[in-house]
């Protein structure tokens, strides 16, 4: 909603931690307070996989992990004690989610190029209706989604969850701000000069200039993708889920057992957290230009 | 012969570039929210072949349908006590993490670290984390005398604790974004007032808060949309016992999860009146945005 920010302009902000405001120890203190709790339910799905549910029960509680962690996974993982296939499911999530990342990044690119750097008839009714529907609920489309997917058959299958993640809305609009700056005019002009016809000029001058924020698209992507929970959970079924139905399924058995729903809530979060440990840099640059261009 | 394929390469390009995602975007985006309008119109069931045209009814029945404004004010409620504190706290947080801070880029990684948790990781530790016999925050609440408090079972409870698994997934990701808001407001702005004199305070509401007053707009708008769509946290409260119905009395079923129960869970497939509460759900989204819209466009000219 704000101004879209040039990015030159980006790293001489990064002088402007104002240096008449230093942070003070109470700074300090309600940060490592604010850092404790976004850390402690994390830390405690470790916790209580790492237990026996006679230690989850047990009072005053266990804080720190046990040495069960290796015998839930196990539990987990074989599918004889619960029906869930959790091999299947992790598979599942990874095939689909990066079929959709390189699906939107590339789609998102094609598109944000043409909107960005082209003229054409309908360009301005085309970017309203996309900006338009990043505004509409999700379930708003969800029942003819449904019935269209069985008429195509995809019913309990991959394709079900996605091809209708293939673009996304999102993906285009960000991609047509960052071409828009990142890539000069002039740049282009050259390029059609020297007889550049346009997949050419797409291929050898647009995404080598938007590889950056291609790749927090594909991040963002990515994390959204594996955790999408509302659509897999209708179209999916328990016998071959993504990990989120998977993990929801260990929750709705028969008897309450704490551990091996946290064992697997552990199982499905860790890709994303080792993602983020490496990537974690990227992944907030891009929340926070998402900010001030979005 | 170079010349004419040229012209063609600049008129065609266009729309061959935006083609495939458009064609995808009408085919699985568009059409079925234009075709969820007709399907309101109609009687539609999945396990009924023969679908008639009602009209309104869906709607005048919806109007008529306690549960369906039970979940309607238990979305809002739910809305409310999850989206208030988290953006004034998001705000706090923000203008903390915007000094010379040591350790930056690990304090602003353990606040963002939430956000990458999934919407069902969230909501089944919380779950263990508020249950009624063995769950810590019981546990906490103890020592001051409160004792086990049945979160699931009552109104507020499950409110708060359902507002609890928003606040903790979101907070650090509205901060961020006021992060960002805060660090592209002109340096000059702060020199000119604390050379006039302003206190650091007066300048946190005279120069910050009307300046970050687009970027509140866009997180507000986000948190309405995002909120009142609430369904994971809710579906996921009681796995056990209860799923869609939102507990024993329907206490925490948000419009979402009465719009699931209607068309999907226990094969009931009223895919009609469904759409029905879909649009609904729609018009709620977009009357309270429109709403919150006007409120905090007002920033400026109240402070």
């Amino acid at each position: 909603m704000a101004a879209v920010a040039h990015p030159q302009t980006r790293t001489s902000r990064r002088y402007v931690a104002r240096h008449f405001r230093r942070a003070g120890p109470l700074t300090y203190i309600f940060l490592l307070v604010v850092v404790l709790l976004s850390l402690f339910p994390l830390y405690w799905s470790l916790v209580v996989a790492s237990h026996d549910n006679a230690a989850v029960s047990a009072y005053p509680p266990v804080l720190t992990p046990g040495h069960e962690l290796w015998h839930n996974i196990k539990r987990v993982f074989s599918s004889g004690e619960v029906n869930v296939n959790f091999w299947t499911a992790l598979l599942n999530t990874t095939i689909v989610a990066t079929a959709v990342t390189f699906a939107v990044v590339f789609f998102s690119a094609l598109a944000g190029f043409a909107f960005a750097k082209m003229k054409f008839r309908g360009e301005r009714v085309m970017m309203l209706t996309i900006i338009a529907t990043m505004l509409v609920p999700v379930q708003l489309g969800v029942i003819p989604l449904y019935i269209e997917m069985i008429h195509l058959g995809w019913l309990n299958r991959l394709p079900a969850v996605i091809g209708p993640n293939l673009v996304t809305a999102f993906g285009v609009f960000l991609m047509r701000q960052v071409i828009v700056s990142a890539v000069p005019n002039d740049l282009l002009d050259a390029a059609r000069v020297d007889g550049c016809h346009t997949a050419r000029v797409f291929w050898h001058v647009v995404l080598p200039a938007v590889r950056p924020a291609a790749a927090v698209l594909g991040l963002l992507t990515f994390m959204n993708t594996w955790n999408d929970f509302f659509w897999p959970l209708i179209v999916l079924s328990p016998r071959n889920p993504t990990v989120q139905v998977a993990v929801s399924t260990l929750a709705s058995g028969y008897v309450e057992d704490f551990a091996l729903v946290l064992t697997g809530t552990f199982i499905s979060i860790l890709p994303l957290l080792l993602i983020f440990l490496f990537l974690g840099r990227q992944i907030i640059g891009g929340i926070m230009q998402g900010a001030v261009k979005g | 012969m170079r010349h004419r394929l040229r012209r063609l390469d600049v008129k065609a390009s266009p729309y061959i570039y935006v083609a495939p995602f458009f064609l995808i975007f009408i085919a699985f985006g568009l059409f079925p929210i234009g075709y969820t309008a007709w399907v309101s119109l109609t009687d539609r069931n999945l396990l009924d072949p023969v679908t008639h045209f009602v009209g309104l009814q869906n709607y005048t029945d919806l109007l008529h349908d306690s549960y369906f404004w039970n979940a309607v004010w238990n979305t809002l409620a739910i809305w409310v006590i999850s989206t208030v504190p988290q953006l004034f706290l998001a705000l706090t947080l923000a203008h903390l993490l915007n000094t010379t801070l040591r350790a930056r880029t690990l304090f602003r990684m353990c606040v963002i670290l939430p956000q990458v948790t999934s919407l069902v990781a969230v909501a089944l530790i919380f779950s263990q984390l508020f249950s009624k016999d063995y769950g810590l925050v019981n546990y906490v609440l103890g020592w001051f005398g409160i004792h086990d408090i049945y979160w699931e079972a009552g109104r507020i409870s499950s409110w708060i604790a359902l507002s609890t698994m928003v606040i903790w997934r979101w907070t650090g990701y509205n901060a961020l974004i006021y992060l960002a808001a805060m660090q592209a407001i002109p340096d000059d702005l702060y020199e000119a007032a604390s050379i006039d004199g302003a206190k650091p305070a007066r300048q946190f509401f005279h120069i910050t808060i009307p300046m970050l007053r687009p970027t509140i707009i866009f997180t507000v708008i986000i948190s309405t949309i995002g909120g009142l769509q609430l369904f994971t946290e809710p579906y996921l409260f009681e796995p056990l016992h209860y799923g869609a119905t939102g507990g024993s009395d329907r206490q925490y079923q948000t419009v979402a999860m009465y719009l699931y129960e209607k068309a999907f869970a226990g094969s009931q497939f009223k895919f009609g009146y469904a759409s029905a509460i879909a649009w609904c759900l729609f018009l709620l989204i977009a009357v309270i945005s429109a709403i919150n819209f006007l409120i905090v466009r007002r920033i400026r000219s109240a402070v």
